[in-house]
């Protein structure tokens, strides 16, 4: 659909591209600047684009209301192992399910692909149960255990499948005739080749963990073993009011840091996503 | 006897087809345990909980056959339930992959500053979803964000999460404006892989640009639109945290989709036996709607690698 356009389209295009970014920017910008406002002037006629008064105390308030740094640190590095830990899982299924010849590998694979049919929503109450059991509630084991080695990796090993399945095998059969065994040329033949794919995975479970809600409203019930989705939530006067700029606040520092690096690095991001979808 | 240990000799039992499957077992080990472990075991579970009537106060697990089941077919919510999950389900996947095509057109263009909105546009796939839903639930106030830029032009905004309509579309519309992004890149991805010769060939023809996106452009991308459509409505069947911040199901019953109401009765209510019966209910639909788009590719999907 690349065609050259003439002036008046092009300037049409882009006033057509403005406004509907409105509401894609916009709730970022509003909860920026609205988490520097004073309660008071939060909810001001008309609305203050830009806050007539600051009050960045709200940020220290969120730190006195919420074991915050306790939280922010639970989601950090649950989201880093989980994703460290797909990428190790994922990429050597993916890379058995491409590559090695063993019997009953198609079977499996299919088993292994139920887990896309069955969201973890499905098993939340037995997973519950069985976590249970294991003394585990409270714990952060069921937000590591089940998104490294239960459904939400499927995705991850299928995409590692579809990668390795596409990469030619010239180099691999070299390194076999040279004696090489299978883990070596996993790790320094196809893994680094991998690398695109990876970054994929990597990206999208990070961010799976580091939104994920139901499962730690499930999960946890102590303050400071919450994870930051639960702990937006919890920003509410005596009166179970959401006070709101506070809330904001924290939503703020939650959002930022993923943002940024996204702006960094957002071709890597859009194109290693577009890699996926492509090979998927 | 003496030749079978000479074979043995000549050819050592760790043959390379050997050493290669048990690498192929040793390597998807972690994989297919977790899925028995996390998957198949639960989802047995499920199924075994949904025939139990399950006290967790009294501590009381009985046998109840069918009785959950029983309960669901006369359970007056349910109704409305299917349909909360139906119509959110089905106006999310119409409004989220209209609006990706149409941004994934207008991306595809030669216009400088391009990478600038597809940034732009993307970014609401990293921003947190608590965090975005929180931002949206504080616009939708009755005195919020949307409704005061509303009464700068004299109208007056509905309470957007507290009336049945207007909250369902506030619930769509959050999320689709959170995700299109993903979607987009997809289609902007599918764009690009449409030969240019097709559209070369047919302006030849005389062809109009409406003509050559319905003739060439939608049959081109249809594996990537039937893909979309199928992560999208299996994402949309898992929607929790937005019901549950934006509108708590509310009002009413009319924004409580399956996933939310299983939550309400197995963790709010404890009833884990009916819950779990819920749970059977929202695989079944997965599966069959999975099941469904997985046959129509034959018939809409116009090639395939």
């Amino acid at each position: 659909m690349r065609t050259d356009l003439s002036p008046r389209l092009r300037v049409a295009l882009y006033g057509l591209m403005c406004v509907l970014l409105i509401p894609f920017v916009f709730p970022t910008w509003w909860m920026i600047t609205s988490s520097v406002k004073p309660i008071s002037d939060i909810f001001a006629f008309p609305p203050d684009l830009w806050p007539r008064r600051f009050d960045f105390s709200t940020y220290s308030r969120v730190f006195e209301l919420q074991p915050f740094a306790q939280q922010y640190w639970n989601s950090a590095y649950i989201a880093a192992i989980v994703t460290a830990g797909t990428m190790v899982v994922s990429s050597m299924a993916g890379y058995a399910f491409a590559r090695i010849k063993f019997p009953f590998s198609n079977a499996i694979f299919m088993i292994v692909l139920l887990g896309l049919l069955i969201p973890s929503e499905v098993t939340i109450v037995p997973l519950f149960q069985m976590f249970l059991g294991w003394g585990m509630i409270n714990t952060h084991w069921p937000l590591i255990l089940v998104p490294i080695f239960g459904a939400p990796s499927v995705f991850a090993t299928f995409v590692m499948r579809q990668f390795f399945i596409a990469l030619p095998g010239e180099l691999e059969e070299a390194a076999r005739v040279d004696g090489l065994g299978r883990f070596k040329i996993f790790w320094t033949i196809a893994l680094p080749l991998a690398k695109p794919a990876l970054g994929a995975v990597a990206i999208f479970t990070f961010l799976h963990s580091w939104n994920l809600y139901l499962e730690p409203i499930v999960f946890l019930s102590s303050t400071h073993m919450f994870t930051l989705p639960q702990a937006l939530t919890q920003f509410t006067d005596a009166y179970g009011g959401a006070m709101w700029n506070i809330q904001l606040a924290a939503a703020t520092m939650t959002a930022i840091p993923v943002l940024l690096v996204f702006i960094v690095a957002q071709k890597q991001f859009v194109e290693g996503l577009a890699h996926t979808g492509l090979k998927g | 006897m003496t030749d079978h240990s000479a074979a043995n000799q000549k050819r050592p039992f760790w043959t390379i087809a050997r050493k290669d499957a048990a690498a192929g077992y040793l390597f998807i080990a972690p994989q297919l345990l977790g899925i028995i472990t996390f998957v198949l075991i639960p989802l047995g579970l499920v199924f075994y909980y949904s025939m139990h009537e399950w006290n967790v106060l009294a501590n009381t697990f009985t046998f109840v056959g069918d009785a959950n089941y029983q309960m669901l077919l006369r359970d007056p919510n349910l109704p409305p339930v299917l349909l909360a999950s139906a119509i959110f389900s089905a106006g999310l996947v119409v409004l989220n992959l209209s609006l990706a095509l149409l941004l994934a057109v207008l991306l595809d263009q030669k216009l400088k500053g391009i990478v600038v909105f597809r940034t732009l546009f993307f970014s609401p796939v990293v921003v947190s979803l608590v965090a975005w839903t929180i931002v949206w639930s504080f616009l939708l106030q009755a005195n919020g964000g949307i409704n005061g830029i509303l009464a700068v032009f004299g109208i007056e905004g509905p309470n957007w999460l507290r009336t049945p309509t207007t909250a369902m579309i506030s619930v769509v519309v959050v999320q689709v404006f959170k995700n299109v992004g993903l979607n987009m890149i997809l289609f902007l991805a599918a764009l690009q892989g449409v030969p240019k010769e097709l559209y070369e060939a047919a302006r030849v023809d005389g062809a109009s640009p409406f003509k050559q996106f319905r003739r060439i452009t939608l049959p081109m991308i249809s594996p990537t639109i039937l893909l979309t459509s199928i992560i999208t409505i299996v994402g949309s069947l898992q929607v929790f945290a937005q019901i549950a911040i934006l509108t708590k199901g509310g009002p009413g019953v009319s924004t409580t989709v399956l996933v939310y109401y299983l939550y309400q009765q197995a963790f709010q209510f404890n009833f884990f036996g009916y819950g779990s019966t819920l749970s059977i209910l929202l695989f079944l639909i997965v599966a069959v709607l999975t099941f469904i788009q997985w046959q129509m590719r034959k018939r809409i999907v116009f090639y395939e690698n």
